[in-house]
């Protein structure tokens, strides 16, 4: 069968179960949006290619599914760097796909022309620049196993627009041979022997779980490991919902926002079992007076992971599923022999009494101003923790994590190692368009919204409706909470202001519903009617207190064991040199 | 600090952008590579790169970490010091005209290298050896004056009767607690 590679590009999509694409159309890509009209799949048209690429990443993250953004040559793809460079920090398996100037001009400073390759080489997994229509399924085959399997990430693949339009009789390849491309799926049995003797022998073991467990689909696992072993657990920004935050076991967020006692916790625990997490610098603070007492298991799929930044006592290179499956087993094995689950009653005492004495906390005044923490709170009540929860990058993403009790994986949608503001309201795009049978909810700042918010016009259009709660303070909060501690409450281009633009304005504009809560009595009225709305987005002004800070905090450079609970402990430095480095 | 010489045979795919993609490694982690040598290799479609690298132990564990995981990297060893054969060629232009020419030639003969090239008041010299023989040659030819010259980098191959398939990296065998490390990417 004879077809062209703009053909093929869709034969292949949809070869590879691909249900829903966003992008762009543009000059070089034009060939592929012909055949898309016949294709059996749904294009969702954003309004900027930076918006395609972070549908995509929030597709994947509430489906688990591959997410696909479809971009042209020059401005098209280098508008989806911020989003590629996002996936491959957070480890999200998108593939992007790229139209190119043709064969003939590449190289010759064409219009539109961009080495989007050469760009985009150290923020994906990989990328392909494919020159000739053949090679089309194949790479696209290549592309989805490389984005999905292992540790995920960002895939670019870029074809010129020549090689859209070649004719070539149509092949799908059966297997994907990659000799280079073997992950490591399964753990050391010996080493996870040891690990489970290492947790039997420890009187103070926290399980220190990250995004890993999310990507590899290992809740249940991880919840048979933590609950008939009785180990504690925190769960990192990338790891919300991993475990229920409801549980007795769960002591919820560690690191530089986290609560005093999942920081705590693993600053005095005698054992560390990391589960696909990274050791990343928001978590452990100034690294060497991290957990200086622990003894380190480290579970990765990415041997370069372990070791990087700490040293592993037991390094077990494998899926978090398969790992996770076996050290349980394992250690109930040992429990059994041993007659039971060691007496760790210390251990749990310390961590109920930290737990009641330093919970998260806000002061409500009942006449306001409204506080922002109120806000989410009261949003979480509405929904009755159901939601997905989708955030941007600053304080609210903090607070949100911090008020918001996660229960079930994949609810919990965030940038947290890249760290991109504008991240919310696309990704809630592509989340709404992965899940409709779920109420997804962006948590976003009013500095954030503004990055992105175009995409409230793809959400009306094509009818994919979510909720949006702007924390408004009218500042660029996280910035200004830094300049108020540690630049002598210099405040330097941070304010915004709250009123410009008129958010329920801007809302109505683009199809959607505004509302605005500014004081506390208004909140849940304005939630109730926020959440009755289900045929179009709603746009939520909330507009709090631009002076409340977010805690518990860690300073920056500071070791853990520093953690500020409240505006009570701060000490206000007025020496620039004592100034924490970001 | 305690910076090293080392020296990695890295086997990769003979694909488009897979030397941008290894070089593009050590940069973007900020260290410098001596020396970089690629070439075909016996089998089809794989090329072999001999990189010389200044750097500690442990990031030299990292970046070799992050090399494999490149798509296109297949394998990477690292040579221990006098546990390869290491052979850099070396084309030099110096200047020998009149008396000159005959002290030249006798250096040459000492070092066993070619003359390849002859002008009025040139030789050029085709050297071969372990960098250290390459160095002793350059600074004896320094007192004629030498107009330009041109390395290939180092290459290297493992002593033994094994190829570099066939070796195991104890790093990293024991970094991942596995049994048998197959040195795939991630």
């Amino acid at each position: 069968m004879k077809v062209t590679g703009a053909q093929a590009l869709f034969k292949s999509l949809e070869g590879e179960g691909v249900d829903t694409i966003f992008g762009i159309p543009g000059g070089a890509i034009l060939p592929a949006y012909d055949p898309l009209i016949e294709a059996n799949i749904r294009h969702v048209l954003c309004r900027h290619e930076q918006g395609a690429g972070h549908a995509a990443e929030g597709y994947a993250w509430a489906s688990g599914k591959v997410g696909v953004a479809l971009a042209t040559s020059g401005p098209g793809g280098c508008n989806l760097v911020t989003a590629l460079a996002d996936a491959k920090m957070d480890s999200v398996p998108i593939v992007a796909i790229t139209g190119q100037v043709p064969t003939p001009v590449v190289g010759n400073d064409a219009f539109q022309e961009a080495d989007i390759c050469g760009i985009t080489m150290p923020i994906t997994k990989h990328n392909y620049l494919v020159k000739d229509a053949n090679l089309i399924a194949e790479t696209i085959r290549e592309a989805f196993h490389i984005a999905s399997t292992g540790r995920p990430g960002p895939v670019l693949v870029d074809i010129p627009k020549d090689v859209l339009l070649q004719e070539f009789t149509w092949n799908w390849p059966e297997s994907v041979d990659l000799p280079g491309y073997k992950p490591t799926t399964k753990g050391n049995l010996r080493q996870v022997r040891s690990a489970a003797r290492m947790i039997m022998e420890s009187k103070r073991p926290v399980l220190y779980v990250g995004g890993g467990v999310i990507k590899a689909n290992a809740s249940a696992e991880l919840f048979k490991l933590a609950t008939e072993g009785r180990l504690p657990l925190t769960t990192t920004l990338m790891a919300r919902g991993a475990f229920p935050d409801t549980h007795e076991l769960a002591l919820g967020m560690p690191g530089m926002h986290g609560g005093y006692t999942a920081v705590t916790a693993m600053q005095k625990a005698d054992l560390l079992v990391a589960l696909g997490s990274r050791f990343d610098d928001r978590v452990t603070g100034q690294l060497s007076t991290f957990a200086p007492n622990a003894k380190v298991i480290h579970v990765d799929i990415d041997p370069a992971e372990i070791g990087k930044n700490r040293n592993a006592d037991i390094p077990i290179v494998g899926d978090a599923r398969e790992v996770i499956a076996n050290l349980h087993a394992e250690l109930l094995r040992q429990q059994e022999e041993a007659g039971g689950i060691p007496d760790r009653s210390e251990w749990f005492a310390q961590l109920e009494e930290w737990k009641t004495t330093f919970p998260f906390r806000y002061d409500q005044p009942v006449d306001g101003p409204l506080k922002p923490q109120f806000a989410i709170e009261r949003l979480y009540e509405a929904t009755k923790g159901e939601a997905i929860v989708v955030a941007g990058v600053g304080q609210h993403q903090m607070w949100a994590s911090q008020f918001w009790k996660f229960t079930e994986p994949r609810t919990w949608i965030n940038s947290g190692g890249l760290g991109t503001m504008g991240f919310a309201v696309p990704a809630a795009l592509g989340a709404a368009a992965a899940r409709p049978d779920k109420r997804v909810v962006a948590i976003d700042g009013d500095g954030c919204f503004q990055m992105t918010a175009q995409e409230l016009a793809t959400s009306r259009t094509e009818n994919i409706p979510f909720v949006t709660a702007i924390i408004n303070n009218a500042h660029l909060g996280m910035v200004r909470q830094w300049q108020e501690l540690f630049y002598e409450e210099r405040y330097s281009q941070v304010y915004l202001s709250y009123d410009v633009p008129d958010y329920v304005k801007l809302a109505e504009a683009y199809g959607a519903v505004g509302l605005r809560a500014e004081h506390p009595d208004e909140v849940d009225a304005v939630v109730e009617k926020a959440l009755s709305i289900t045929d179009r987005s709603v746009v939520i002004d909330f507009r709090v207190d631009s002076r409340e800070m977010c805690f518990p905090m860690v300073p920056a450079g500071a070791s853990n064991d520093d953690i500020i609970v409240g505006p009570e402990g701060l000490r206000r430095t007025n020496d620039p040199a004592e100034a924490p480095v970001a | 600090m305690n910076m090293t010489l080392h020296t990695l045979s890295v086997l990769v795919e003979d694909k488009p952008g897979v030397l941008t993609r290894v070089a593009g490694l050590f940069a973007a982690r900020g260290f410098n590579i001596d020396s970089l040598a690629v070439g075909p290799t016996s089998d089809d479609g794989l090329s072999r790169m001999t990189i010389v690298v200044q750097v500690d132990r442990k990031p030299l564990e990292q970046i070799t970490k992050q090399l494999n995981k490149l798509i296109n990297v297949i394998k990477i060893i690292e040579h221990d010091e006098g546990d390869a054969v290491e052979r850099e060629l070396m084309l030099v232009k110096v200047r020998a005209a009149s008396d000159d020419r005959q002290r030249v030639m006798e250096i040459a003969t000492v070092f066993r290298v070619n003359v390849v090239d002859v002008t009025h008041s040139t030789l050029t010299l085709e050297a071969t050896g372990k960098p250290e023989k390459l160095e002793a040659l350059v600074e004896l030819l320094n007192d004629f004056g030498v107009i330009e010259l041109s390395r290939t980098g180092r290459i290297a191959l493992a002593r033994g009767d094994r190829g570099i398939r066939e070796k195991t990296n104890r790093a990293r065998v024991a970094a991942a607690g596995a049994d048998d490390w197959n040195g795939g990417g991630v």
